[in-house]
């Protein structure tokens, strides 16, 4: 196993290394709950989010990264990497979950919960 | 002497930055205080170790970068023991042991051993002329390879790396970094300044290999004579530097039982877990940071000099960073964070006629991080900015143009700012344009467009960043009287420049890259966005085939992997029938598939194809490899690019067929499939004017004659609804192809991203389209360059993933988690 315990309730658990993900880009993770989108900026950051985009539920991973928004690939909405939720227009009209992740020498830490 | 004896005796082990510097603050707080000893393992005084960068460059002599001499040393009756590295603490005794046996007795110890560069644990790593970057010792070595000439090798493309290749190059070698990451000093650089390091680095005669992985250093003889990359490449030289990083001294402290984690761990009074054993500089471990800039090292001396004489409120709470290059002429600096996060904001400012590139990033209206390059004279007021965490919402506007800027209009707004200017102040640097000139002229010349008062003026002419100065001008002189002019609308929101004006830049300026773009035309953003990234990622493959490397991130998910994304997420896959021909063969094969992959719907297209619906992602490419099998390619039924060509049975079949349109159908598919265009391009040939094969909407459409080939453009059946135009009509089969494929390349050309033929047609004129194909020379141009294209393009991208490329893309991250997101 290599889930470690950080704090009570929450698992996290390594998915693999920053660099698995192309910069401006995105990977899956599937997870009970459906797939995790892991996304990485041109600037290197990386963000998680449920992979359904608050409008139509398209997958999120497969959009363009832009700054810190990926443009979701079904109609175009554009979610900020670090809320969920629409960005500009788009503002206000529900959000893609945050799912909690942290960079640890440099692997990818998703933050779950036992289920 | 009895004084003297009631001294308390105070050791340093080492005799570098942090070790004098420390000793410097003491003694200016209180220098009767200590009987001072310092060890060095380094035979030398007190020198500058940032300075090395310098001495390789042969910009400063040794000389000139020492700070303490023997005098200081001599005057402050300070014993140094250089060249005598310490081996041993006895804290029981609170002594410590030197080489050669000397013992000395401390009540207080100061612990300064800096760091040990990494050494990469590659074969071939202990041959001679393999160096790290750390003392004069290593920079002697340099200096001895760089006299025989030949070439250098670098790994590591971080600051201390590059100021390594770059002393090496000016030296006379040929020097060549290597570096893993994609970006040049990634965690201080965004790709935008990346890429303009690298740029100028070559400039000075650095070359450098990203994304590389050093797989071993070659021999000959004892001595090293290469490096081989893990992709099989092999970089000769004769002196190769690793730069990968440096690791706290820790030996001396772990060996002693004090409390070592990555560095020696203090507390905020720079103690170690022993109360008379203290720490500072790269030894040490401040909060989990071990760091290795000067300006924190600095920092920690002052708080621990204070702790030392008497003052126990002094608190080190740790460093904010600033990065600066050291190379000549390329001004870089760097502070904060600028990856972003929730209230992030960024502001960016190119000057492409000085390479200037400047990325302020606001985070809830303070400074949060700063990258500059080309000109960094504002990196310290940014980054005091920060550390002040001061509230920058009312100076945000002028804010990137600098602490004068911003200071000389403090508390004005931009219109009264714009007034109070005087009429002496320049307003366009690119042409040395001041205020009165332009206003004289709106005045004078009766001015009211800014189109005008560039005409006259030549203000905001050239790199047009003054625009807004120059439009306030306007405002302010004519008042009501000037309105604001809508010309050609801009690609996007990174940029003042319309599609033709770009199109045409990266023609002239030879821009072979999107952060050559960006930078050449003054990006306000720092890589793009959703709009302009695939546009520009097409223009650059138009103009620059065979060169330019497709940038995979830029494509709308269906041309980065070759399907049509449905509404569930699910994928359609469309294999080519070329000109709507099939056999039983690949009939078979595609009821396998479907079969096989248990794929939900099957569909016949407008295109003459056969869609397979709902094919998932993780299935595709074993989807293609089996329609590969079989003899299929890629129908490309995602591309902005060549779609399907239809034809009816034609002169085979038909009684009505006046040629063969099916034949040609097939020749112009099997020619221009996998061209790419600005949108998507549907062909259809009909053998007869009944029009069977619907040619007279398509986007280019043949209609055979009896005597020939009309060719026609600009048809459309979707959004729009409209009918051809001819274009020309012609004798011959061959002609027909020249001349479609010389269209379809002046479209190339001339088209904007994602407009269609037709709209294209509406936009440049019918005649302007047929002027540029009536010479026969020209359309033999425009057909060598289409034909030349298609070498990089007629390629199946299915083939290309199913012989495993780019695999990432279809396999998750990770297996199936167990668990519930958080």
């Amino acid at each position: 196993m290599n889930a470690l315990v950080k704090e009570p309730a929450i698992l996290w658990t390594d998915v693999g290394a920053v660099t698995d993900v192309p910069r401006r880009g995105a990977r899956r993770v599937p997870s009970p709950r459906g797939d995790i989108a892991i996304f990485r900026t041109g600037d290197g950051a990386v963000f998680a989010l449920m992979d359904k985009c608050p409008h139509k539920g398209g997958p999120l991973s497969q959009g363009i990264v832009h700054g810190q928004s990926v443009t979701c690939p079904l109609h175009g909405r554009v979610i900020d990497l670090a809320t969920g939720e629409g960005t500009g227009a788009d503002k206000g009209h529900g959000c893609a979950p945050v799912v909690p992740l942290e960079v640890v020498d440099g692997r990818l830490m998703l933050g779950m919960v036992g289920g | 002497m009895t004084q003297q004896a009631s001294k308390q005796r105070l050791v340093v082990i080492g005799n570098g930055m942090a070790g004098c510097r420390v000793v410097e603050d003491i003694l200016k707080r209180d220098p009767g205080r200590y009987e001072i000893t310092i060890f060095g393992a380094e035979p030398r005084v007190n020198y500058n170790r940032i300075m090395l960068s310098p001495v390789l460059a042969g910009e400063k002599a040794f000389d000139d970068i020492v700070i303490n001499d023997e005098a200081w040393y001599r005057d402050n009756a300070i014993t140094l023991h250089s060249g005598r590295a310490v081996t041993a603490i006895d804290r029981a005794s609170k002594t410590v042991t030197a080489q050669g046996g000397l013992v000395v007795p401390y009540d207080r110890l100061i612990l300064a051993s800096g760091s040990d560069p990494v050494r990469l644990p590659l074969p071939g790593a202990d041959l001679a002329g393999v160096v790290t970057f750390r003392d004069l010792d290593d920079v002697d070595q340099m200096v001895a390879a760089a006299d025989a000439g030949g070439a250098a090798v670098v790994i590591g493309g971080g600051l201390l790396g590059l100021e390594a290749a770059y002393g090496l190059a000016k030296r006379g070698m040929k020097a060549t970094v290597v570096h893993l990451m994609d970006v040049l000093m990634e965690r201080q650089l965004d790709s935008a300044a990346g890429f303009l390091l690298t740029e100028a680095l070559a400039q000075r005669g650095v070359e450098t290999v990203l994304s590389a992985q050093s797989e071993a250093i070659l021999g000959e003889d004892g001595r090293v004579s290469g490096l081989k990359l893990s992709d099989g490449r092999v970089l000769p030289c004769s002196i190769l530097v690793m730069a990968v990083g440096i690791r706290p001294n820790t030996a001396l402290a772990k060996a002693s039982g004090i409390g070592v984690a990555r560095g020696v761990v203090v507390d905020d009074q720079m103690r170690t877990d022993d109360p008379d054993i203290y720490a500072v500089g790269e030894c040490a471990e401040h909060r989990g940071v071990a760091y290795g800039l000067v300006a924190p090292i600095w920092d920690m001396c002052k708080t621990l000099a204070a702790a030392l004489t008497g003052d126990d409120a002094s608190a080190y709470g740790g460093s904010m960073l600033s990065t600066r290059l050291k190379v000549s002429g390329v001004d870089v600096f760097s502070a904060g964070a600028f990856a972003g996060g929730e209230g992030c904001e960024d502001i960016v400012f190119r000057d492409a006629g000085r390479g200037v590139y400047k990325r302020v990033v606001l985070e809830n209206g303070k400074v949060a991080g700063a990258v500059l390059f080309g000109d960094a004279a504002d990196g310290g007021w940014y980054f005091d900015l920060m550390r002040q965490g001061a509230d920058v919402s009312g100076i945000r506007e002028t804010l990137i143009f600098g602490q004068a800027i911003t200071e000389g209009l403090s508390g004005l707004d931009p219109s009264a700012a714009v007034a109070a200017m005087s009429d002496d102040q320049e307003v366009c640097g690119c042409n040395g344009v001041c205020k009165g000139q332009i206003t004289g002229a709106i005045t004078a010349q009766g001015l009211t467009t800014l189109d005008a008062v560039r005409g006259v003026t030549k203000a905001s002419a050239s790199c047009g960043s003054c625009t807004p100065l120059v439009e306030k001008l306007l405002k302010l002189t004519l008042g009501d009287g000037f309105q604001v002019q809508t010309g050609p609308a801009p690609m996007c929101k990174c940029t003042s420049h319309t599609h033709d004006v770009v199109r045409r830049a990266i023609l002239d300026g030879g821009l072979k890259s999107m952060p050559a773009i960006h930078q050449a035309l003054e990006w306000t953003t720092p890589d793009g966005c959703a709009s302009c990234r695939p546009a520009l990622n097409y223009y650059l493959i138009c103009a620059w085939p065979g060169d330019y490397q497709d940038d995979k991130q830029s494509r709308f998910i269906n041309e980065r992997v070759h399907a049509n994304i449905q509404k569930d997420g699910t994928y359609s896959v469309v294999p080519r029938m070329w000109g709507g021909m099939t056999t039983p063969d690949e009939l078979r094969a595609i009821a396998d598939v479907a079969d096989k992959f248990a794929i939900p719907a099957v569909k016949v297209t407008g295109g003459q194809r056969i869609d397979l619906l709902g094919v998932k992602k993780d299935d595709l490419p074993a989807v293609w490899a089996d329609l590969n099998a079989a003899g299929m390619v890629s129908g490309h039924a995602y591309a902005k690019g060549l779609r399907t060509v239809k034809t009816c049975v034609g002169s085979d079949w038909c009684r009505f067929g006046t040629q063969d349109s099916t034949g040609l159908g097939m020749r112009l598919e099997k020619f221009m499939w996998g061209s790419w265009t600005p949108a998507k391009v549907k062909l259809a040939v009909s053998g007869c004017p009944r029009n069977c094969a619907e040619a007279t909407c398509k986007d280019v459409g043949v209609i055979c004659v009896d005597s020939g080939y009309e060719i026609h453009v600009g048809g459309a059946a979707g959004l729009h609804i409209r009918g051809t135009e001819i274009l020309t009509k012609v004798a011959t089969e061959e002609e027909a192809m020249w001349t479609i494929c010389a269209l379809v390349q002046l479209y190339r050309e001339e088209g904007w991203y994602l407009e269609r033929i037709y709209k294209w047609m509406d936009r440049v004129g019918l005649d302007s389209i047929k002027a540029a194909l009536a010479d026969p020379e020209d359309r033999r141009a425009l057909y060598d360059r289409f034909a030349y294209s298609q070498r990089f393009s007629r390629i199946d991208p299915w083939a290309e993933r199913v012989a495993g490329r780019h695999t990432e893309e279809f396999n998750p991250l990770s297996r199936r988690l167990e668990f519930e997101p958080a």
